[in-house]
């Protein structure tokens, strides 16, 4: 298959960042096209700079790869401004490692982490030469298939996918590599929908074009039904249980343009029990499962090695939680002494321990900032969600950090969540105070700060929210000016305290297209026609757009952009996504739904890691079960790459390593 | 509670005793990368290469690493350098060979030199780039060029991040002419242009002078010429005013020979320390 580097290389002096469009990557694979029967093109649906670094690609990227016969390469959207001249000469959708056109391959794979890439989706599609509509597509075009967060309710794209694969992308991408394989050899038996019934059957594919939607007079769904017999009525999603065996990326992608992630990352557990009421990554990820810690070690290591990266995150939804963590941190401390390797937690609890974790992570290299996220700011609203953090847990956590050195904190809130009022909103200048207070007592000094940043807050499926009442954008806009004027207008610690803030309308769309159903598709489909591109970046989205296209696109229809938006569902609802199953018993969802809305006052749920079951229903549904340590295994000191500042371990020769002298 | 400005834990950085100069090549789609990219790109490799970089000190330790003014985002190059300090002291060879086998390919390493006799500045005083026009007629692109020398000054217009600025383009080019080593390695209509342009303040790149040609003789490839720097060095004095392309490299290259016989297949120079 030719390249189309040749014809794009005389257009890159014309664009902005030419560099990421040039692949060539560290670590990157360029396997022969000839020799492969599948192929996979891999598109994370934003720019190059957010795309690269994404977990989710880079593991299947390696998985695929490592197969014989498979080769799989990766795509980005380009930016506008190659867009037109992409349009102009006529060059397709090509990927950055070979520079191959995306609609030559057999399967055009998506990661959908945020429902705003639905419109880079299209224009990928669309510069591919691949038909919008999978129904328009002939068994020459590729397979259009997603995954990642968004694809637990893919159906305002329904009618742009051939398939969906809910969970976790290792197993999976693998059966339906092998059901392809087979397929092209039998020869194409079935045709297209040949293929899709039996990647439905065989490997828990989605196939929307196999349920028919039937809709209410008033607008709401009647049912969801299977169209065909052979395929399921409510489709599950896949869940890899030994972590330790998938432990990839092996070797991470080190691109030469920079990203938006600086770092090697390695994944240290999946799954997340907290329960936080609002979020989905939590809910839809269960269970817990923590990859043990020596295969973090070795990954740690693996990952310093083949990148040069200088920091190395340790991922999950909340790292401090593995029931190793400070085993882990000051086993990676002790390894890496000397070294300038900095080891971070981007995704962290609000209390003291965490700052010892932080401490201990940053003994050897750059000292990041640190993030607390309260996510409400009286205690009323953070029980409402679930997030059990008191006004003391926040104050003794940033006073351990200010004492520490650290000299800014950051502190994340959301707005408009369910029951909530201007008094809750306005209640975060008195934690921010507060935090200030403690800083300035602990630390002695008065130049410490610490920021806040809050963003609107959008109901997710799969979660106890996803019946709640979005709030609507003026009510947020006007919360979060409240606030800010709350929090300048403070004259002993306004000036410690900065402000961050998103507009509550691209949440408005972005709750569209999370709880849209397939009508929706209709108003992607008009924005990207009108122009609509990156609508995750604040200069390309436009709300009136969105508002425009949603009113024609829906002119016909019962329903509009509130009714999608900012309506409260009821229990008998027929829910866009009921017929996928993420495990969680919907009548729990339902419970805790109500637990939370209380008007006396929300239940607490406990983490079932460390209290009794509280019958979510993951386990039994999926077959699955928590699985944590502690195993009681330490780290090891390792001999360590980099620096290797008299380190007494290092296996790589230092020049003089036994030589302390002066120059010759 | 005591005042004192809080220090990282752990032991202080250790102090460089050697500092070696990197002449490395910028080639095929790397020459898309920014100086940023570039500098990104070599920090991890010499992580990877095992070098004993020095570090600066306090909460966000850097390694000490210098870099001469670099080629433009787009132009290639057969001389950028940089230069790196180390913590223990290395035969200049074996760490030409841990840093290439380190880079990605498109960032090669040229040669490895303990630099003598100043800094990078004082020696990288003048550039010499080849650009090639496509689809452009030789004799024009001549005539073009002695057009340009012919001119006293040629201002031209540059859209930089503060907006649009204007630069004489004239006064920095020692020699603007077709390429008398490329003229048959010019297939389907292309011209090869040679200029020697002094490194002065604000920069001169040959854009600057490509858009000069434009200007004074309208001169202008239907699509974007490729420009390569092939040499920097001292401005040569003793041939009035002309450039001795390797300059800096002969200088460096004594001091190489002089480790050399000591360091017998990449050995390390520790023997040699106490």
């Amino acid at each position: 298959m030719e390249s189309v580097y040749a014809r794009l290389e005389p257009l890159l002096p014309r664009v902005g960042k030419p560099v990421q469009y040039v692949g060539g990557e560290l670590n990157s694979t360029v396997k022969d096209w000839d020799s492969a029967q599948v192929r996979w093109a891999l598109m994370y649906p934003d720019a190059y700079e957010v795309g690269v670094p994404n977990q989710g690609v880079q593991i299947l990227y390696e998985v695929l790869n490592e197969r014989d016969g498979v080769l799989a390469e990766r795509t980005y959207s380009v930016w506008p401004d190659l867009e037109a001249l992409m349009r102009e000469h006529q060059i397709p959708q090509f990927t950055v490692d070979a520079h191959r056109p995306v609609g030559a391959f057999d399967v055009f794979g998506v990661s959908l982490a945020t429902e705003l890439g639905y419109t880079n989706l299209l224009t990928a599609l669309d510069l591919a030469g691949i038909p919008l509509t999978a129904a328009d597509r002939r068994d020459g075009h590729p397979l259009v298939l997603a995954g990642g967060h968004a694809a637990f309710n893919p159906e305002p794209i329904a009618e742009f996918l051939d398939g969906a694969v809910l969970g976790d992308g290792e197993q999976a991408a693998l059966a339906v590599t092998e059901l392809i394989r087979e397929w092209k050899r039998a020869g194409l038996p079935g045709g297209r929908d040949g293929l899709l019934m039996s990647l439905a059957a065989g490997a828990q594919v989605y196939v929307p074009k196999f349920y028919d939607v039937d809709y209410l007079p008033d607008g709401r769904i009647r049912r969801v039904a299977p169209n065909r017999a052979g395929v399921p009525h409510t489709v599950a999603k896949h869940t890899v249980m030994d972590l330790d065996e998938w432990p990839y990326p092996r070797k991470p992608l080190v691109p030469v343009a920079e990203s938006v992630h600086e770092r090697s990352s390695v994944e240290i557990f999946r799954g997340c029990t907290r329960g936080c009421r609002f979020c989905q990554a939590g809910m839809i990820t269960r269970p817990v499962r923590e990859r043990s810690i020596t295969a973090i070690g070795d990954m740690v290591d693996a990952g310093i090695r083949a990148t040069g990266f200088e920091e190395v995150g340790l991922l999950s939804l909340s790292s401090a939680d593995h029931s190793e963590i400070a085993e882990i941190t000051k086993g990676l401390a002790d390894r890496y002494e000397g070294t300038n390797t900095g080891l971070s937690l981007p995704s962290t609890r609000v209390d003291a321990f965490n700052v010892t974790l932080a401490n201990e992570l940053s003994r050897n290299g750059r000292r990041s900032g640190l993030t607390f996220a309260p996510e409400g700011g009286s205690e009323r609203i953070r029980k409402v969600i679930n997030k059990m953090v008191t006004e003391d847990d926040l104050v003794a956590a940033v006073s351990a950090a200010y004492s520490s050195g650290w000299r800014q904190v950051k502190l994340y809130f959301m707005c408009g969540l369910p029951t909530e009022t201007d008094e809750d909103v306005l209640a975060i200048a008195g934690l921010a105070r507060a935090v200030i207070e403690a800083g300035r007592q602990a630390s002695g000094r008065r130049d410490i700060r610490c920021t806040v940043s809050i963003g609107a807050f959008v109901p997710k499926p799969h979660t106890p929210f996803q019946w709640a009442a979005q709030c609507d954008a003026a009510t947020v806009d006007r919360r979060l000016a409240a606030l800010g004027a709350a929090l300048r207008g403070d004259a002993a610690y306004g000036r410690s305290i900065g402000y961050r803030y998103h507009d509550g309308s691209p949440s408005i769309i972005e709750g569209l297209l999370a709880r849209g159903d397939r009508r929706i598709a209709k108003i992607i489909r008009a924005v990207w026609e009108d122009g609509g591109r990156f609508d995750g970046w604040s200069e390309y989205f436009s709300y009136e757009r969105w508002q425009r296209c949603a009113a024609d696109a829906l002119a016909d229809e019962v329903v509009d952009l509130a009714w999608y938006t900012t309506r409260e569902r009821a229990y008998a609802e027929v829910l866009p996504w009921d017929h996928l199953d993420a495990g969680l018993d919907r009548d729990w969802l339902w419970q805790d739904w109500m637990e939370a809305v209380d008007p006396a006052g929300a239940a607490e749920v406990d983490d079932c890691r460390w209290t009794p079951c509280y019958d979510c229903g993951v386990c039994p549904t999926m077959g699955t079960e928590i699985q944590t340590g502690p195993t009681g295994v330490t780290l090891l000191p390792l001999s360590v790459v980099g620096g290797a500042q008299g380190s007494a371990h290092s296996d790589l020769p230092d020049c003089a390593a036994h030589g302390n002298g002066s120059p010759v | 509670m005591a005042r004192s400005k809080p220090v990282p834990l752990g032991p202080p950085p250790q102090p460089a005793v050697q500092r070696l100069r990197v002449r490395f090549a910028k080639r095929g789609r790397l020459r898309f990368a920014s100086h940023r990219d570039v500098a990104r790109a070599i920090e991890r490799a010499v992580r990877r290469s095992g070098l004993p970089v020095a570090y600066s000190g306090g909460f966000n330790p850097h390694p000490k690493l210098s870099y001469a003014g670099a080629a433009p985002t787009g132009v290639a190059s057969e001389a950028e350098y940089f230069e790196i300090a180390l913590t223990a002291l290395c035969v200049p060879g074996d760490a030409s060979d841990r840093l290439g086998a380190a880079l990605p390919a498109g960032l090669d390493v040229i040669d490895v030199t303990e630099p003598r006799g100043g800094t990078m500045a004082d020696q990288l005083q003048v550039s010499e780039w080849r650009a090639m026009l496509p689809e452009t007629q030789s004799e024009a692109a001549a005539a073009a060029c002695r057009m340009f020398m012919d001119e006293g000054r040629v201002e031209v217009e540059r859209s930089t991040a503060k907006g649009i600025r204007r630069v004489d383009a004239r006064a920095a080019v020692l020699e603007l002419e077709l390429d008398p080593r490329a003229v048959d390695s010019c297939t389907g209509g292309c011209a090869i242009l040679r200029m020697v342009v002094r490194h002065v303040t604000p920069a001169v790149r040959p854009d600057d002078v490509l858009a000069a040609l434009r200007q004074v003789a309208g001169l202008a490839p239907p699509s974007p010429p490729l420009v390569t720097r092939l040499a920097q060095g001292l401005l040569g004095a003793a041939a009035g005013g002309l450039f001795e392309p390797g300059a800096a490299d002969s200088a460096a290259a004594d001091c190489d020979t002089a480790d050399g016989g000591a360091a017998t297949g990449g050995a390390s120079l520790g023997s040699l320390g106490p």
